[in-house]
């Protein structure tokens, strides 16, 4: 039986973030590459990995930037994409509840697409270590000095290299939430609630200010709820057929 | 962008996003979950992960859906999956499926399959 400290919570979890921090490394660099020729200034981009630190509002509020945007419809589509983060934070509430504000408050800071994958896993392990919130701190550190590393570095090499935006570097991002998703596809209605979103992101793409992702989103939670809904119900319905 | 704007922009991003990300937690002690809302819950991860990737991996330019060996995030994205499925190793699924989009990339740079 391990003893669980606060030291050992937070380096496992920058541990078991380490996939998702080399996937991210690509995607910082290309954010900060880009930022030049977008028109952002390297305090504006750097400013938003510091104090926003959400990879893919950045990139869709940079090439807002770009086609001239006012901030203020810049600021509402960050609202609208970073909306999921909502039930990000409604999932972990059991969890984090009954931690001091101040935790609260950072935790809450750093709860991105990769740590919250990777930190509802510890919270969900059966064990009473008291101190998951460090496993989770450990993750957020971790991504969060990763990506201003990365994006400062983006800076610099994109003033350096001109032709690196045509590398796709971008992948990265698809092949670590491919990585993210994978482990869920273990039963049916998560199946279906993958197939549905999937199918209605791309339904809904043209939607404006990005709302197609959250319409695409709610539309796979939904088909995975009536999928669980549907399995429980003809397992009771053979659990009654046994009994007869 | 320079000066006020960028001040702006940046601060409203900030605050609307660690805004999203804090609201429900000082009235965590009054929320109750139901056992329905908290299975619904459990599908948010798989369906907001994969409502953001398949339009960058099918419409890479955003504009057209692109079903052709000429889409190398389309080939990449299915072999990351593949790599997923066998392998079970999110590293291995990471750096393995970025190596295919690079290779795809050149063989399609290269001109050994046809646009």
């Amino acid at each position: 039986m391990p003893a669980y400290t606060k030291k050992s919570e937070f380096f496992r979890g920058a541990r078991d973030s380490l996939p998702l921090v080399i996937g991210a490394i690509p995607f910082g660099i290309i954010f900060g590459t880009l930022s030049g020729s977008a028109g952002l200034s390297v305090a504006g981009t750097m400013g938003m990995s510091l104090f926003v630190f959400a990879g893919s509002a950045q990139f869709i509020a940079m090439g807002l930037v770009a086609a001239g945007t006012a901030w203020p419809m810049i600021v509402l589509t960050t609202f609208v994409v970073n909306f999921r983060h909502l039930l990000y934070t409604a999932t972990l509430l059991p969890h984090l509840q009954n931690l001091p504000r101040r935790w609260q408050a950072i935790l809450a800071f750093g709860l991105t697409d990769e740590t919250f994958a990777v930190a509802v896993g510890r919270w969900r392990k059966g064990d009473a270590s008291p101190h998951k919130h460090w496993y989770q701190l450990g993750s957020m550190v971790y991504m969060y000095t990763n990506w201003n590393l990365c994006t400062l570095i983006g800076i610099v090499a994109g003033r350096m290299l001109q032709d690196i935006a045509g590398w796709g570097l971008d992948f990265a991002m698809v092949a670590a939430f491919i990585g993210m998703v994978m482990p869920y596809l273990k039963d049916r209605p998560n199946y279906c609630a993958v197939m549905v979103a999937g199918t209605a992101a791309l339904l809904f793409y043209g939607l404006p200010h990005k709302m197609g992702l959250i319409a695409a989103s709610l539309a796979g939670i939904c088909a995975g709820v009536m999928a669980d809904a549907l399995m429980r119900q003809r397992l009771a319905a053979a659990r009654g057929r046994q009994k007869q | 962008m320079i000066g006020m704007d960028t001040l702006l922009l940046v601060g409203g991003m900030a605050l609307v996003t660690f805004g999203i990300r804090y609201v429900l937690l000082p009235f965590s002690g009054r929320i109750r979950l139901s056992s329905g809302v908290q299975r619904a819950l459990a599908f948010v991860p798989p369906a907001v992960l994969t409502a953001i990737i398949v339009p960058m991996a099918l419409m890479p330019n955003g504009e057209t859906i692109e079903i052709a060996w000429s889409n190398p995030y389309l080939i990449g994205a299915l072999a990351t999956a593949v790599i997923g499925w066998l392998g079970k190793r999110l590293l291995l699924t990471i750096v393995g499926g970025m190596g295919v989009f690079l290779a795809w990339k050149w063989i399609l740079m290269a001109g050994w399959i046809g646009q």
